[in-house]
């Protein structure tokens, strides 16, 4: 047993050694590229968008975009196709994109994200957003659909709409691009205008994207696929989050439907952003600015709710999944309607949305309403009411309220959705009177420095983020607008308004943390152990994403399920497994409140909070389309929206060698092989001859 | 790079060594079972080797390059003197196995002489090593890329092949000349087969001069491909005889009968 069990010892000895990182003839040849951003391919009821690659990766030769002739290079005069185009922010445009598709000749392209933004506007987005989606139709306001009367977004031009073939990827600029174009010079450029010589320099992409043609297809073969098969292969996946919601008095979470005698002011906005590539939507003036200026206005309300309470409840919604045809919206309208929510759409009295509010234009401020729901008389003398009551409100601060003065659409909201079930007075506010102001709608440059959220260059973080910014005091101005009109409206006294004020310190943290970074001092203390974790160095992105088990609800919407916790809930003495399960407790409801366990603010010699436990009237409802419940895949009423599922997406540098080295080397072997074989054949032919001298004479043949 | 460089540098590293066994190995089952073997012996030393370079790395200093050179030299001499004590091995194994298949089998004569035993060996050991040598190269040479974006020389998967396919024919070589040095007790001719091995496996440090190791290895080739002809027992008038055709009427005039 001994030498047997030595030798065993010794062989598995030798196959853990080799358990080792990458070969290392693979680092001599490869250069992996780290923090990439793909494209990748989404799908709806009839359409695929977003980008592909083959299988097995796509390579081409590496060219960089910076003039005209580049252009004709790639295209139709560069010796060495396919390309793989190295872009910068002034060639992503719909021409020169759609010229690359339509061409055999590029492999993919990589776009270079520059520090700063193209100074024209740029906008992937549709120009008509959420066109088939929203309440306009040819049933109603037929003359007001397909924005014929105004087109919200016209620096739109549809680019992530569309479908391609090769993958395209995108870069910061850090130590990976200087390699790229390290690379591209030593090799790729040619002596005199010249053809350049091989070994050129190449990228490979990867992107391989698993669903194709439409949801309907994809969900029907995942269907098979976990009905039939021991390890299912799931192909797609359900744009999926969660909406957060908040009242000023506790609703019971347990009744769902009509709640009799309540009529609730719902104040709405939306969370989510998108923009051409995957995971990056900085959202700030079409998702952050809306949903930070509502976070205000709920802090702003919180102490005059308590002293001189409303008649009427005052609900907070944030919707996610709004860029993609209202996914949350949708969901919570649809709950409503079939009693599965605790209030239904009988029960709201008006609505007011904060739409894109951060771009003001000469101090002005612009409340949009429904042309055709006021043809409805009562419905008509409500909004005026409400426009009045938010102008009333709006006396005194530093800006302008004025309805657009024109027959004009909602713009894309998700008012709408609630408006295709039933007529509801409400408005929407907005800093744009027709087209928005936004010239940068869904794309990756709508960031902080769009907004003005910049900061002196010599303060410490935690200085930043104390420090108020004049778009912090605007936002600021415009939550305190949006706090005194849902008070009036609810049917507050308007002697209380003045004691009604959103802090600008509040919003300058607010908008610090949800732009800039997430990882400070105010957030850590607000949030619960294991979101701390998440809180990573890069802003967060406001991409509404699919389910992962691992992690079923989004960052962000935990931190603003944290932060509407802190502002409308109270501190309790629970510990911690007590807040787990309040439900025995006197005086305690888990119908009425939820209960957070949060990390509390950490002490200078420590690294832990102290922790305690919040009770808010904070819930979270499921934003999964209504067409997934309903398993209505091919549904034209609500979002069928789902994202691909993908193995392996990663980019890498390397050289190549010209086709004739590749041809040489395998005739130089074919070669060898013919020439040793014959060789070998005449040798062993001869073998009796050659090797006779001292033959032992019982030798046998050979 | 891609499929055709895989297969080019495939055929010119293991090209001869698959003629040679395609037509002097395959058809005798008994060299197969020689050949295995051999390489079975290549494979164990080198696991010896690797086992005792590998304690040595995780006991030293992992940061000093020079110490970490150090040992790779110390490494490659290791490895290339363990070889050699398992070809010794596998001789005295070989002689001990002879003696019972003698006795085991119906006729009175040895079914595999010695220099036969010797040839297969070395050419047992060339393959395992050559595998060995070239095989992770030959998988990195299916990818898209080729070596060189660092700055190393583009030629790294043709003179890999290339050295490959010397040190194959070299270790036939050296079976040949070893066991037949054994057998005659001439210590010295063992002693030159254990320097040209370290002197080839040295050259490699030269790398990626590829000069300095390719052409040092062909003329050591060539050389032990002479030295081992001899030994096997050919003669340059078995050569000239051969390459003028006149082989057939040597054939009948020193036709013996058995």
């Amino acid at each position: 047993m001994g030498p047997q069990a030595a030798s065993l010892v010794l062989l598995t000895l030798f196959f853990a050694c080799n358990g080792v990182n990458s070969s290392s003839v693979q680092q001599k040849i490869y250069v992996e590229l780290k923090n990439t951003f793909p494209c990748v391919r989404l799908l709806n009821a009839t359409h695929q968008i977003g980008c592909q690659s083959s299988i097995s990766g796509d390579t081409g030769i590496l060219h960089v975009l910076e003039t005209e002739s580049d252009l004709n290079w790639v295209l139709s005069s560069g010796p060495n196709p396919p390309y793989l185009v190295l872009m910068d922010a002034q060639y992503f445009n719909r021409s020169t994109m759609m010229r690359f598709r339509d061409s055999m000749r590029v492999a993919g392209v990589v776009l270079v994200i520059p520090k700063s933004s193209p100074p024209q506007g740029f906008s992937p987005h549709n120009s008509c957003p959420n066109q088939g989606t929203g309440v306009y139709s040819k049933n109603y306001g037929p003359e007001l659909a397909d924005c014929n009367t105004t087109v919200w977004n016209p620096l739109g031009d549809g680019l992530s709409y569309e479908d391609f073939n090769f993958p395209i990827f995108s870069l910061h600029e850090d130590n990976d691009t200087d390699i790229i174009r390290k690379c591209y010079q030593d090799h790729n450029v040619g002596v005199n205008n010249s053809a350049p010589q091989y070994p050129l320099c190449a990228m490979q992409l990867f992107s391989h994207m698993h669903a194709v043609k439409d949801t309907v297809t994809c969900m029907r073969r995942t269907d098979i696929q976990s009905r039939f098969s021991i390890s299912p292969e799931i192909v797609c996946d359900a744009l999926t989050d969660y909406n957060v919601w908040a009242s000023i008095r506790p609703l019971n979470n347990t009744a769902k439907g009509h709640l009799n005698g309540e009529k609730l002011v719902v104040a709405a906005t939306r969370l989510d952003s998108r923009s051409f590539f995957w995971d990056e939507a900085p959202g700030a003036e079409s998702g952050v600015a809306g949903f930070v200026t509502l976070l205000a206005t709920v802090q702003a309300l919180r102490a005059v709710t308590e002293t001189a309470p409303t008649p009427n409840n005052i609900l907070f919604v944030f919707f996610q999944g709004e860029a993609f045809d209202y996914i949350g919206s949708s969901r919570m309208v649809y709950d409503m309607k079939n009693g599965k929510f605790v209030i239904d759409l009988d029960n709201i009295h008006s609505l007011i949305e904060i739409g894109q509010v951060a771009l003001r234009r000469d101090s002005k401020l612009w409340l949009h309403s429904d042309p055709v729901s006021r043809k409805n008389s009562s419905i008509e003398s409500e909004v005026k009411k409400l426009v009045s009551n938010m102008q009333h409100a709006g006396a005194g601060l530093r800006f302008s309220l004025d309805e657009p003065g024109v027959t004009q659409p909602l713009p894309p909201s998700s008012f709408q959705r609630f408006l295709r079930e039933g007529v509801i007075p409400g408005v929407v506010l907005a800093d744009h009177q027709s087209a928005f102001n936004n010239r940068y709608y869904e794309s990756l440059y709508d960031n902080a420095e769009y907004l003005n959220v910049t900061y002196p260059p010599n303060l410490s973080p935690e200085e930043q983020l104390e420090f108020v910014t004049n778009t912090a005091k605007d936002v600021a101005e415009v939550a305190t607008l949006v706090a005194r009109s849902l008070y009036i409206q609810a049917g507050g006294e308007k002697a209380n308004l003045p004691s009604i004020n959103a802090d600008p310190k509040m919003v300058t943290q607010m908008l610090y943390g949800f732009l800039v970074q997430p990882n400070n001092s105010w957030f850590r203390a607000l949030v619960a152990p294991d979101v701390v974790q998440k809180l990573g160095p890069r802003p967060l992105q406001y991409y509404i994403g699919v389910h992962d088990k691992s992690d079923p609800i989004k960052t962000s919407t935990r931190i603003i399920q944290y932060i509407l916790a802190n502002f409308t809930g109270t501190v309790t003495n629970l510990s911690q497994s007590q807040c787990q399960h309040p439900e025995n407790l006197p005086g305690e409801s888990k119908d009425l409140y939820s209960y957070l366990w949060v990390q509390g603010p950490v002490a200078p010699n420590s690294t832990q909070g102290e922790g305690y436990c919040i009770r808010a009237p904070v819930r979270l409802s499921r934003a999964v389309s209504p067409a997934f419940e309903l398993q209505d895949y091919g549904s034209k009423d609500y979002s069928t929206w789902a994202e691909s599922r993908w193995k392996r997406i990663n980019a890498r540098i390397f050289l190549v060698a010209s086709r004739d080295l590749e041809m040489l080397t395998l005739g130089v072997g074919v070669g060898v092989l013919l020439v040793s074989l014959l060789v070998t054949y005449f040798i062993n032919a001869k073998a009796d001859v050659l090797f006779s001298s001292s033959r032992e004479p019982s030798s046998t043949a050979y | 790079m891609t499929t055709a460089v895989f297969f080019g540098c495939t055929f010119i590293a293991f090209g001869p060594a698959a003629a040679l066994f395609l037509f002097t190995i395959a058809r005798d089952p008994l060299r197969v079972i020689f050949l295995i073997a051999g390489a079975f012996f290549w494979l164990v030393s080198l696991l010896l080797s690797s086992l005792v370079w590998f304690i040595a790395v995780q006991a030293s200093n992992k940061e000093s390059a020079s110490q970490q050179k150090g040992l790779l030299v110390f490494g490659v001499v290791l490895s290339v003197l363990l070889q050699e004590v398992f070809r010794f091995a596998y001789y005295k194994l070989l002689k001990k196995a002879n003696q019972g298949l003698l006795a085991l089998s119906q006729e009175d004569t040895m079914p595999i002489s010695v220099r036969q035993l010797a040839y297969v060996s070395g050419l047992g050991f060339g393959f395992m090593s050559g595998s060995f040598s070239v095989v992770n190269i030959l998988a990195d040479s299916l990818g898209p890329g080729t070596v060189g974006i660092h700055g190393d020389s583009q030629h790294y998967f043709i003179s890999s092949a290339f050295m490959t396919m010397a040190i194959i024919l070299l270790h036939m070589f050296w079976g040949v000349v070893f066991f037949e040095a054994c057998e005659k007790q001439k210590w010295l001719s063992v002693a030159v087969v254990v320097g040209s091995h370290l002197f080839v496996s040295c050259m490699t440090f030269l790398n990626p001069q590829y000069e300095g190791s390719l052409i040092p290895a062909y003329l050591v080739t060539l050389l032990m491909g002479g030295w081992a002809f001899f030994c096997a027992g050919g003669s340059l008038r078995n050569l000239k005889l051969c390459l003028t055709c006149k082989d057939k009427d040597f054939l009948l005039a020193n036709h013996r009968s058995r």
